[in-house]
């Protein structure tokens, strides 16, 4: 038998690198992809004897575009490392800086690095099919774009002092400095346009939608499970919270656990092809416990938002999936939207909440336990920091699973629903192509910290046999 | 003590001062800026770093200006475009010696080697990298010694020793070998001698002795040794 492979590598407009092979059946139709991380970071191993106080500095490093997360969760496994509760206002201010990340991040990956296939056509001119081209096209919707990613950082900055790798601000046990009097009135005056580019964005989403229904039932649209944070009574969550899992029927599989239980319920296997881990939900083992994280799991496992317009949207997101999860991964990108929505709500709550510009943001405490798990919902998904330290708190251990890695399997599913669809004849055509790399991103993949949103990136496929014959070669 | 003064030209200027000055104070008289690493006001000069390195007249010979004593007639250059490649690669070669990086380091933004480099515009490192992997001493009740940070400048082990006046701390070996220890090369726990005061992580220039879950820039005070010498004069 004869298997044939096709390559494409590196993936453009996802954060950092990453390979894809297809591999073809004898009959020239597709068998499988595989969706390969080629570059090793080593955050666990070189982290080793450090001081588990250096550890959200120098963890936020693993990510350009969600740090804050990295931040939050890493300090809330330092928090139980000192095994005390940030006061209440430590605790509303890394809510209020990830709200400020998660809209960034959302804005960034929905505006300038999805819009572009999305408004100008997966077939249209890759020299064309980016920011550039959409504010040429498209000037309203991009500078809507721009101004809410400013916002995110807007917040970002406001809170920690900082747009990125604002480690400084954060500390085992709360923060280091309150929100001024004048920040918050600038943040405060800032939400009302903030909403209205999210609003107009949304409904246009909506209507955008009846004609992107080929994509929406061909980009990795399979039933799976789905894992996030939600609060006590079952609401979206984006910091504290507990686990829940539900099943592709939409049925509860494991109902609200304490995160720290979390190597109960997800198991974590390698790849010789891959340096990305496969986590895995235990229940169902390895490789068919497939699980999504990220805003269209989040929205798929949480009752409601808790805030009237969020609601008010997932209640109609809610319908295209009739009574069972919302299974298409191209509804990431509503999701996405939704998700911009309650942050936006949800920070103006933070910022009229009496406490927020309270002093009194942090508790001291030495070691006291040597062990502490972090988990928090990046806007990639579920988020684990979890370390081990000595008596002196030197880190003897760390563990840590970020979004990207929770989704790997079903990277793999996806790409190969959408490789059947789009690769004919051991043929690679420009629209294939983008679709491949359009139905990763839409995951929103953030593999490593370099950013390629703008420009051009060489796509370099190729056609191999098993016999390592090269077939066919093509580069963008 | 001698007053008998000293006349002598820093880049051009002339400068009148006493018997026994050194070259960087009586720079400092006439507003003339010379780097400084281990040097410390109020603390023995060390002239450990080099980085106060200058040119005199008649001699290829360079001197660091905190260590060397003026002397009559004298015509010093405290920049030149020589001095400066030379600050540059002693920059480097601290960069080098162990592992900095700067971004993850509780004395980034509040760090004299980091404030220096980016004057001197040092952006890359052009020797090979010794990365340190040095155990962390954090069993002190609050204070913390990175030695994978410590340029060994020195300064700590002077401020203990004639400041503060007990000497927990000294350095042990040579060359590449050497770093600071607490007593007998125990554990700071262990070093029975140390009054706890934190004179030495108040002077330590850079990231390596600190306050554990302080910020930085509270901890940081070298001018308390100037400060504290002054009191003492005026008790005499
Ligand atoms: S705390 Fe004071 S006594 Fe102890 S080592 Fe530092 S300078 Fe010396
Ligand atoms: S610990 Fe700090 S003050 Fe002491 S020698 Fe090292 S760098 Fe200098
Ligand atoms: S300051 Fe003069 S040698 Fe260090």
């Amino acid at each position: 038998m004869v298997d044939n492979k096709i390559l494409i590598l590196p993936v453009t407009r996802i954060e950092g690198h990453a390979q894809i092979t297809i591999y073809l059946n004898d009959d020239d139709t597709v068998k499988e992809a595989h969706f390969k991380v080629t570059d090793f970071r080593g955050f666990e191993k070189f982290t080793e004897g450090r001081p588990f106080y250096e550890m959200p500095s120098i963890t936020s490093r693993a990510c350009g575009i969600c740090p804050v997360s990295h931040l939050l969760a890493s300090a809330k496994a330092c928090d139980q490392i000192v095994g005390i509760d940030p006061p209440k206002t430590a605790v509303k201010l890394r809510r209020l800086i990830h709200m400020g990340q998660m809209i960034q991040s959302h804005a960034l990956n929905f505006f300038h690095l999805s819009s572009p296939d999305l408004l100008l056509g997966f077939d249209s001119n890759p020299t064309q099919r980016n920011i550039f081209g959409l504010i040429e096209r498209e000037p309203e919707l991009a500078m809507r774009g721009i101004r809410l990613r400013k916002f995110g950082q807007d917040i970002i900055e406001k809170v920690a002092g900082k747009k990125i790798h604002s480690s400084e601000w954060i500390q085992p046990g709360g923060a280091k400095w309150p929100l001024t009097q004048e920040r918050a009135t600038y943040l405060r005056d800032s939400l009302p346009k903030a909403l209205d580019a999210t609003q107009k964005t949304l409904n246009m989403y909506k209507q955008m939608l009846d004609g992107l229904q080929e994509e929406v039932t061909n980009f990795g649209n399979f039933p799976t499970y789905y894992m996030g944070l939600v609060t006590p009574n079952g609401n979206l969550e984006h910091y504290d919270g507990q686990l829940r899992i539900i099943d592709p029927n939409g049925a509860p599989a494991i109902e609200c656990i304490e995160p720290t239980k979390y190597p109960d319920i997800i198991g974590e296997a390698i790849e010789p092809w891959s340096y990305m881990k496969f986590p895995y939900f235990r229940n169902i083992g390895y490789p068919n416990g497939v699980y999504r994280v990220g805003p269209l799991a989040r929205l798929n496992i949480a009752s409601h938002c808790g805030t009237p317009l969020a609601d008010e949207a997932l209640g109609e997101f809610k319908k295209i999936g009739k009574n069972s999860p919302v299974q298409s991964t191209f509804h990431y990108h509503y999701a996405r939207l939704i998700e911009i929505l309650f942050c936006i709500e949800n920070t103006k709550r933070l910022l009229t909440d009496p406490d927020i510009q309270s002093e009194h943001i942090s508790a001291k405490a030495f070691v006291n336990n040597t062990e502490g798990i972090g988990i928090a919902e990046a806007p990639r998904g579920t988020l684990i920091h979890h370390y081990k330290v000595d008596p002196q708190g030197m880190v003897t251990w760390n563990n840590m699973i970020i979004a990207t890695e929770h989704n790997n399997l079903a990277y793999n599913m996806a790409i190969t629903q959408v490789a059947k669809k789009y690769v004919k004849k051991r043929e690679l055509h420009e629209g294939m192509l983008n679709r491949v790399e359009a139905v990763i991103r839409a995951f929103d993949p953030c593999l490593s910290c370099a950013t390629h949103a703008i420009g051009h990136m060489p796509i370099d496929i190729q056609l191999v046999a098993t016999d390592g014959t090269l077939l066919d070669h093509k580069t963008r | 003590m001698n007053t008998h003064p000293m006349k002598l030209k820093i880049d051009g200027v002339d400068v009148e001062c006493s018997e026994g000055s050194t070259i960087l104070t009586a720079a400092k008289t006439v507003g003339i800026n010379i780097p400084t690493l281990c040097y410390l006001e109020g603390l023995t000069p060390y002239g450990g770093c080099r980085l106060c390195l200058v040119e005199v007249s008649g001699t290829n010979k360079l001197f660091p200006a905190c260590a060397t004593p003026v002397a009559s007639g004298m015509e010093v250059t405290t920049q030149s475009p020589k001095l400066h490649e030379y600050r540059k690669m002693v920059l480097q070669t601290l960069l080098a010696e162990r592992t900095h990086i700067c971004s993850v380091c509780i004395a980034n933004d509040h760090c004299e080697l980091q404030t220096q480099t980016n004057q001197y515009g040092v952006d890359h490192v052009f020797y090979e990298r010794n990365w340190s992997c040095n155990e962390i001493d954090s069993t002190h009740d609050f204070l913390v010694i990175d030695r994978n940070r410590c340029i060994l400048c020195t300064r700590c082990v002077r401020a203990c020793d004639e400041i503060e006046g007990v000497h927990t701390l000294d350095l042990k070996f040579h060359g590449k070998n050497t770093d600071v220890i607490m007593d007998q090369d125990e554990l700071w726990s262990k070093a029975c001698s140390c009054t706890s005061c934190r004179k030495c992580a108040k002077v330590c220039p850079v990231g390596a002795i600190y306050v554990e879950g302080e910020n930085i820039e509270y901890t940081k005070d070298p001018q308390v040794i100037a400060f504290i010498v002054e009191r003492r004069k005026c008790l005499k």
